[in-house]
């Protein structure tokens, strides 16, 4: 069954055309990429697939059920998950709180029941702790449990915010330029990482890139973006030499020289 | 410290509670149990503010109208039918108001949950505004139910007011649901539920990204908010004795912003301390008024200049410790414990220094 499907969706602001008719359908278990120079409408496809805009055109299918205009906390309850291309945490909660918030859409338990301390509810607060805190070991954020998520450093803010998309239990991920900002080796280490979570939490990986390195080691497959409309898509060999995806780059690369 | 020895500390503490309480409505005089229940009212209403603006981020200033709700629901529901009869001499009071008479609990609930419903209703679509327009939404909703209570005689006797409301309201009363309010707030916003009303105050986009449903969570806090709000406005009617709709202009709302900021957005201990102390500088500043003279420098009398030095304090907090008294620290008895340990540890050191 296909995971994800988009049927040339289209957004429109205003008189500007920010994504055009763009298409693609996701296996469980892929890891797929979405690059193209600034401004290409590569979150715009994000922000799509998880209702923070609903497209102008067109629908968004996930386990072939339309979820084209649900609202973005629907979106996460049925199974995708991401993160921000500027970082967004609870900067003010703890690094376990703000997993435990990734939690909170699976709790069965009332508001009656959470107030009161209610025997069901304790029994439930007890397991999204040890959830979380088994969360945190793997991703190597355990002994920052208590600190507030806003005083880590750039790279375990990152990892942060991955951890907390994954305690939502999610089926597809979407990670918006998960190596901004890293240093070489961290982005190194992103790559395990991102292999070992697509293992481990058996979730199928949707990210946007800019490090080519790291796009090109990661990827499966990837898309192209320019302009909103998608030049090309392949394995990341094909992409590499592929004379558009090179032209629109280079073309950035030299208005920016 | 396990939670058996704490929640065995929170019960001696409010034993100890009703110990005073008991001394103090029995040996205080009128004057002096006033203040007291003043404080433990505007802690109701300071915690509940503090639930939807310290808590969920979310800047109401529709607490007065809240409080009218609560204020009206409760005085013509404890009010005799013959003191209601001398009272609403421009319009007689509608049926079924005129003949009804409830005991104290059940009207104040009441006027809580009035208080409540009307939440959900104009929460659903206010809640979905943001910051400054989501005061000036609340602001408007607050003052539309004092105009309202201006002009429905037959219910609410016009600007003249209710006088006479039986005073029942005493420090069991204003304590009780003090604690309660407490105990529900803090449960509330140490649950699972609580850490999604934080997840909105801290990132509305992140809270929504990772499931947390804004509208029932918003409408959710504001909707217990104001519940407590009613009661407050109910223990007060019966306070006071006699409320009219000028009791709930915006200065009301003002005043409980006051104690939640001074007290600090996001500590409920903060807030229960800063009412306490905001009614009683309230009561002691009063002789400030009445002119004074400082040194060669004197001062005549200005009414209100209580509020100004109020207004003043509240603007140094704001520039210069946003955080309030205790910022979004709580009293917890670990912390009081370590505060304990610290000072025994403290003395013999100054001993040897000397
Ligand atoms: N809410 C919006 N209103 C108007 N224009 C928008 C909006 N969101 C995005 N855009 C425009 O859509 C285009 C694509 O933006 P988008 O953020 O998707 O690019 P991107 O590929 O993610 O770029 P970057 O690599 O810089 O992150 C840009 O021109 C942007 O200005
Ligand atoms: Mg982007």
């Amino acid at each position: 069954m296909t995971l994800l499907k988009a049927d040339n969706i289209t957004m429109r602001f205003g008189g500007l055309t920010a994504v055009d008719s763009f298409k693609i359908e996701i296996e469980p278990g892929e890891i797929v990429g979405l690059i193209g120079p600034n401004g290409a409408g590569k979150t715009t496809v994000f922000n799509m697939i998880t209702g923070i805009y609903t497209p102008t055109e067109n629908r968004i299918y996930f386990q072939e059920e339309d979820i084209t205009g649900l609202k973005p906390d629907r979106i996460a309850k049925m199974g995708i998950a991401r993160t921000f291309q500027n970082i967004r945490l609870l900067d003010n909660l703890s690094v376990l709180d703000n997993v435990m918030i990734g939690t909170h859409l699976h709790l069965k338990s009332n508001l009656f029941s959470a107030i009161f301390r209610l025997p069901g509810y304790v029994k439930e607060e007890n397991e999204l702790y040890e959830k979380s805190r088994q969360l945190l070991k793997k991703v190597e954020l355990d002994e920052y449990a208590g600190e507030k998520a806003g005083s880590l450093p750039y790279g375990k803010q990152r990892k942060l915010e991955i951890a907390r998309a994954l305690a939502t239990e999610p089926r597809l991920l979407l990670l918006d330029e998960p190596a901004a900002g890293m240093n070489p080796q961290e982005s190194k280490e992103l790559v395990d990482f991102i292999r070992q979570i697509r293992d481990e939490f058996e979730v199928t990986v949707f990210l946007i890139e800019h490090d080519m390195k790291v796009v090109m080691e990661i990827c499966e497959r990837i898309l192209v973006l320019d302009y909103g409309v998608t030049i090309a898509e392949g394995k990341p060999e094909e992409i590499k030499n592929n004379p558009e995806v090179i032209k629109a780059y280079l073309g950035v690369d030299v208005v920016n020289a | 410290m396990t939670r058996k020895k704490e929640q065995l500390l929170s019960f001696v503490a409010l034993i100890v509670l009703a110990i005073l309480t008991y001394l103090a409505q029995n040996y205080l005089d009128n004057y002096k149990l006033r203040i007291l229940n003043l404080g433990a009212i505007y802690a109701t209403l300071g915690v509940s503010l503090n639930l939807i603006f310290g808590f969920t981020g979310q800047f109401s200033l529709g607490h007065a109208g809240f409080m009218a709700i609560g204020a009206y629901t409760t005085a013509l529901l404890i009010m005799p039918p013959m003191y209601k009869e001398m009272t609403f001499i421009i319009e007689p009071l509608i049926w079924p108001l005129n003949v009804l008479q409830l005991p104290f609990i059940v009207a104040l609930l009441l006027g809580g949950l009035f208080a409540a419903i009307l939440a959900i209703l104009i929460g659903l679509p206010v809640l979905r505004l943001k910051g400054d327009y989501l005061g000036i939404a609340t602001l408007g909703f607050a003052e539309i139910v004092r105009v309202i209570a201006n002009n429905i005689p037959q219910v609410t006797n016009g600007a003249l007011g209710l006088k006479g409301i039986p005073q029942y309201t005493n420090l069991w009363w204003t304590m009780g649901f003090a604690v309660l309010t407490v105990f529900i707030v803090k449960r509330l916003i140490s649950s699972s539920y609580g850490r999604a009303l934080m997840a909105i105050r801290e990132n509305e986009i992140a809270a929504e990204a990772i499931g947390v449903n804004l509208t029932y969570h918003k409408v959710m806090s504001f909707t217990i908010s104001a519940f407590f709000a009613g009661i407050g406005g109910g223990l007060l009617a019966s306070l006071l004795t006699t409320i009219d709709p000028r009791a709930f202009m915006f200065i009301m709302t003002f005043n409980v912003l006051i104690v939640v900021v001074i007290g600090g957005l996001g500590s409920i201990t903060g807030t229960v301390i800063a009412a306490f102390l905001f009614n009683f500088c309230l009561e002691y500043l009063r002789p400030i008024e009445e002119g004074f003279s400082l040194g060669p420098l004197s001062i005549p009398e200005v009414p209100g200049l209580r509020m100004v030095t109020f207004s003043l304090l509240l603007l140094v907090v704001i520039l210069f410790k946003q955080n309030g008294l205790m910022g979004e620290i709580e009293f917890t008895w670990k912390g009081f414990f370590r505060f304990l340990s610290r000072f025994k540890a403290n003395r013999p050191m100054k001993g040897e220094g000397m």
